[in-house]
């Protein structure tokens, strides 16, 4: 094909000697939609960090291989470069200042000046703006897109698919703009929102605009695309005209088989039919992984799987419960209604949680680990607390004791008890979060990414871990993972996420297109297909 | 008083009760010294003017100068103190070498550009590695450069540099500077008064002016955007309104200036007259004047009935047998003022009786207006509303609203920041030069002290924020903390039959203020990051 824009060819990146990306290839032709479709970690950010010559790739010793554009090869070192070059993106968070008009976002450090007296002595930074240029030319940009608000509207209070727009708008206003980059475009958008964004990008094309569109939602890129790469692990899957593929077969190139952790079960679990923990219609605003109703039952004994894209709301749910973020809705545990949006109770109920932000919710990082051991159940239990002539008073030494109990039981890797947190390695610090929830004699534990920067080792022994203390314990157990693999080796059922509902649940046998079609939530499209 | 009403015009739109929470420390304000006002009979009206404009000509600079780090996200910043340092070091320069008149002054302009600008430079540095505590970090080293300036000008100055003993700055032992430095009159060779005697007015003819000049400026602007295809930026109902504030502000001006008895023009000579004779005018010059004035009084007493005309002719044969024949005397000097002025007493009393009624009195009896301190604020107004339609202003705007996107959009964060900071401090040293002239005495090592306070206090009291920040909040701020400074003992006079009490209380006023304005600001702020569940 002519005309191609941009290609990477054999692009290698390796963090540290973890390699990211291998080997990737990957063109846009001008007027095309190429869809860019991967997993959480598939690469795909790594990618667009090195188009976009983010300084994370060069401070990590740059890439191997080669970017190609127009035919050139070109080598950009900061995002600034990108930008001369003709590549723009609209980002996911939108980068937009409120308190501007429209024109001045759109605008921003490219405003249109005009020279005055000042300004020949003073320098060019002095010129007056010219407001009535900047107007037009932001008028412009909006009538590509077809939009009729007016330009010199404050952003502030504007809804989210007029934000996007703006960001759009800011890019094509860039002279010479070749390439736009789309950034999970509609993933905070409405559906009607997110079908005139699309028919916006399909605009663009038409203007000889390559467009890489990143998006997790399958039947968006069968809809919009052209063709389609997806990524897995760092490598180049497949590319594919979207005419001659369909969505089930996207989702199971996503998924793919992985080495999967072998699953254990033995005997001597054992799962009630008492339902311990009832979730009605739960609602949780946590800022970006938001619940939006939520039904959920978890029986005793049981090991239940939360899965889910990124910003679907999975990690909202077990924060929503613990009380970390605000929560409505109807919580029963153990047949009694649990307050939300109250950490003591929950702890106090017998619920306990290791949070996946181990460094700002989990630990205490400047404190050591016997003291994070027996922190919260020292506030909430009293325990580990002796009475001194009506004062409570930390007992130093039974705390000692039974840190030192933890560190061998769950194989704490450390100098001593009294070394700080913050020094631990990520498996270690993890296993410290764990422990302090263990010596709150839980009868039920939320586990939020508990594999989460940890390396494939001690991967292995936290979820072993989380296992025996089902299996010796009883103990009930929901596990917030992005890792599939994980859930599905020692889960019983997995429950999948998607736009802040659960989309349904899926057995770990469950086939990789199952999953894939699911996460996406593409599901209900392909049942109506098959009527 | 009409520059702050446009921040009281949209509230239709949001409804009444956010508007309050909004302007909840003016309104405290206003109500505040509406109800002083109500409860303080004794307060001349003249007074409270007189000393209000004073305060207004000699603050509005200091804290205009506080607008710019404001608008460029650095909050409130104290550090405008160093500022009012530089400015006195400037000064005590140009003092110690006697350098005088408006020449003298000019030249501490350019010095205390250079001062302020340095320490502006190593200011903003300090900011920008305190990101995100700049208020904090500017109340701080605003203290430690109080403790640098008085190691240089009370041991430096003298231990080091040799400076004569004799000289009449420097404290008797021939180290330091001494604690108050008198700045002497401009005629003098000195500074005081310097920018304020060049020209005045009368109040009334400087209400009118102000009220003509704003009135074209908005009628030149709202013509121009309409004129540009940007008619969407006037507000034609705002609009309306301060164009009616003006229009009665002017009418209501010539109409007092046409009823106010032309005697009150004679008293004010006379007193123009004790003050150059206070000075060591020429005394040729000063008896013209004089024999003017009594021409005047002659035909006054002509055209007076009989009860009044004796009244003009005591006061005509005091001036001529007694003032101008010992004018050259001067073992007679404290004499001849003090019969001067009895006599300017006696015309103000006639004059008083003839005013057709009691405003109109004590309006004539305001002190005039400094003209060149007015168009040196005027001017100040222009360049801060001008500079923020700039590139660099809206630099100022990208950065203080959101620096992380202002950095990715390739703005120069850091260097945003230092010039804004340099250009606050350099204005505050220019402000404090325009506030010591005006004093007429340096309290060397404490004038500087609470202008940072009082400062950010007025531009609180205006309607600012530590985030937003106008001219109108400025000026409508200075004239409205001002006023409670000056009714604050009143109040306590007359309710407790103490001015101290009312002193105590505005101090804790002003510390008020701005505890008030950081709680509503972070209140605000968490509100508005609030989470909701959908």
């Amino acid at each position: 094909m002519s005309d191609t824009l941009l290609r990477f060819s054999n692009v290698t990146k390796n963090y540290y000697g973890n390699i990211v990306l291998e080997n990737i290839n990957f063109e846009v032709h001008a007027g095309e939609i190429h869809a860019l479709i991967g997993e959480n970690g598939a690469g795909k950010s790594t990618l667009m960090n090195i188009l976009f010559g983010m300084p994370v790739i060069h401070s990590t010793g740059g890439y191997d291989g080669d970017v190609i554009i127009n035919g050139e090869k070109t080598l950009i070192k900061s995002p600034f470069e990108a930008m001369d070059a003709g590549i723009g993106m609209v980002h996911q968070e939108f980068m937009l200042i409120p308190g501007f008009t429209i024109t001045e976002n759109i605008k921003i450090n490219r405003e249109i000046t005009t020279p005055n007296i000042v300004s020949g002595v003073l320098g060019k930074r002095l010129e007056t703006l010219d407001m009535i240029k900047m107007d037009a030319d932001a008028r412009k940009a909006l009538d590509t897109l077809d939009m009729g608000i007016e330009e010199y509207t404050m952003v502030a209070g504007l809804p989210v698919g007029h934000k996007q727009f703006i960001e759009i708008a800011r890019e094509i206003d860039k002279t010479g703009i070749k390439i736009l980059v789309f950034d999970e475009p509609t993933a905070v958008l409405t559906e009607s929102e997110a079908q005139n964004l699309l028919a916006a990008v399909r605009r663009l094309a038409k203007l000889g605009i390559g467009i890489v569109f990143i998006s997790h939602r399958l039947d968006e890129i069968m809809d919009v695309a052209d063709r389609v790469t997806v990524l897995r692990d760092g490598q180049h899957v497949a590319t594919k005209d979207v005419k001659d593929t369909d969505v089930v077969e996207i989702a199971q190139l996503m998924i793919g088989r992985k080495v999967t952790l072998s699953r254990v079960q033995s005997d001597k679990r054992k799962i009630s039919d008492e339902v311990m923990l009832s979730v009605k219609n739960l609602h949780v605003a946590m800022p970006g992984e938001m619940v939006r109703g939520i039904d959920l039952e978890v029986r005793k004994g049981e090991i239940i799987g939360i899965g889910g894209l990124a910003g679907q709301g999975k990690l909202g749910i077990a924060n929503g419960i613990t009380g970390t973020y605000l929560a409505t809705g109807k919580v029963i545990f153990n047949g009694k209604p649990l307050p939300l949006n109250s950490p003591r109770s929950t702890i106090e109920a017998g619920i306990a949680f290791v949070s996946e932000d181990r460094k700002g919710v989990g630990l205490l990082l400047d404190e050591s680990i016997e003291l994070n051991i027996a922190f919260t159940a020292m506030q909430i239990h009293d325990k580990f607390l002796s009475n001194f002539f009506g004062y409570k008073v930390r007992n130093d030494h039974e705390i000692r004791k039974h840190a030192e109990r933890m560190i061998k039981d769950i194989d704490i890797r450390c100098n001593s008890p009294m070394q700080n947190t913050g020094s631990l390695s990520g498996g270690n610090q993890q296993k410290v979060c764990v422990a302090r929830a263990l010596t709150q004699n839980p009868q039920f534990l939320f586990v939020s990414e508990p594999t989460r920067g940890i390396d494939i080792g001690a991967k292995k022994l936290i979820l072993d871990l989380l296992l025996k203390l089902n299996e010796e314990y009883g103990m009930t157990i929901v596990m917030t993972s992005s890792e599939l693999a994980e859930l599905r080796s020692i889960c019983d059922k997995i429950v999948i996420i998607c736009g802040g509902a659960v989309e349904g649940v899926l057995m770990p046998e469950a086939s990789d297109a199952e999953f894939g079609l699911m996460m996406s939530g593409s599901r209900a499209h392909v049942r109506g297909n098959d009527k | 008083m009409m520059l702050g009403e446009e921040n009281k015009v949209d509230f239709s739109s949001k409804g009444i009760m956010p508007w309050i929470v909004d302007n909840l420390v003016t309104i405290i304000f206003v109500v505040f010294v509406l109800w002083g006002f109500s409860v303080s009979k004794d307060i001349k009206t003249y007074f409270f003017l007189s000393e209000l404009c004073n305060r207004i000509f000699r603050n509005s600079f200091l804290v205009l100068s506080l607008i710019i780090p404001v608008l460029a996200g650095l909050g409130l910043n104290f550090g405008i103190v160093i500022g009012a340092m530089s400015g006195q070091a400037a000064i005590l320069l140009v003092r110690y070498f006697d350098i005088g008149g408006m020449g003298g002054f000019l030249l501490c302009f350019v010095i205390a550009f250079f001062f302020a600008a340095i320490c502006g430079y190593f200011t903003g540095k300090l900011y920008n590695k305190t990101r995100g505590q700049e208020m904090i970090a500017s109340l701080i080293v605003g203290f430690f450069a109080n403790g640098i300036y008085q190691f240089i000008f009370l041991f430096v100055v003298g231990a080091v540099l040799i400076v004569p003993a004799t000289h009449p700055m420097i404290k008797p032992d021939g180290v330091g500077i001494r604690m108050t430095v008198d700045l002497k009159t401009a005629e003098e060779g000195g500074l005081k008064y310097a920018l304020e005697n060049i020209y005045k007015i009368p109040f009334i003819q400087a209400i009118l002016i102000i009220a003509v000049v704003i009135l074209i400026m908005m009628v030149i602007v709202y013509y121009l955007n309409v004129k540009n295809g940007q008619a969407h930026k006037n507000r034609p109902i705002s609009f309306c309104f301060n164009a009616v504030l003006c229009i009665a502000a002017a009418v209501f001006s010539i109409h007092v200036m046409s009823v106010t008895p032309k005697l009150f023009n004679t008293v004010y000579d006379l007193n123009i007259v004790a003050g150059s004779l206070n000075e060591k005018a020429d005394i040729e010059e000063i008896t013209s004047k004089l024999k003017a004035i009594v021409s005047e009084l002659n035909t006054e007493a002509e055209r007076a009935d009989e009860a009044m005309a004796p009244k003009f002719k005591a006061v005509v044969s005091d001036i001529t047998s007694k003032v101008i024949p010992n004018l050259d005397k001067p073992n007679m000097q404290r004499g001849v003022l003090n019969l001067i002025g009895s006599s300017a007493t006696k015309l103000n009393n006639v004059a008083i009786e003839r005013s057709p009624n009691a405003l109109v009195a004590n309006i004539a009896q305001v002190t005039t207006v400094p003209v060149i301190t007015g168009v040196f604020i005027i001017a100040l107004c222009i360049f801060t509303m001008l500079i923020m339609k700039t590139k660099l202003g809206q630099d100022f705007r990208s950065v203080g609203q959101n620096q992380h996107i202002a950095e990715v959009s390739g703005i120069n964060v850091d260097r945003t920041r230092i010039i804004a900071t340099m250009i606050s401090i350099v204005l505050a040293a220019w402000g404090q030069l325009i506030f010591l002239q005006s004093v007429g005495t340096l309290n060397t090592y404490g004038a500087h002290l609470q202008i940072g306070m009082f400062s950010v206090a007025a531009l609180l009291v205006g309607g600012a924020s530590t985030s937003k920040a106008s001219v109108k909040n400025a000026i409508f701020g200075v004239i409205l903390f001002n006023a409670m400074f000056i009714i604050s003992p009143e109040i306590g006079k007359s309710l407790f039959d103490q001015a101290m009490l009312g002193e105590y209380f505005r101090s804790f006023m002003v510390y008020g203020v701005i505890g008030a304005a950081l709680g509503i600001y972070v209140w605000k702020d968490i509100k508005k990051s609030k989470l909701d569940v959908e």
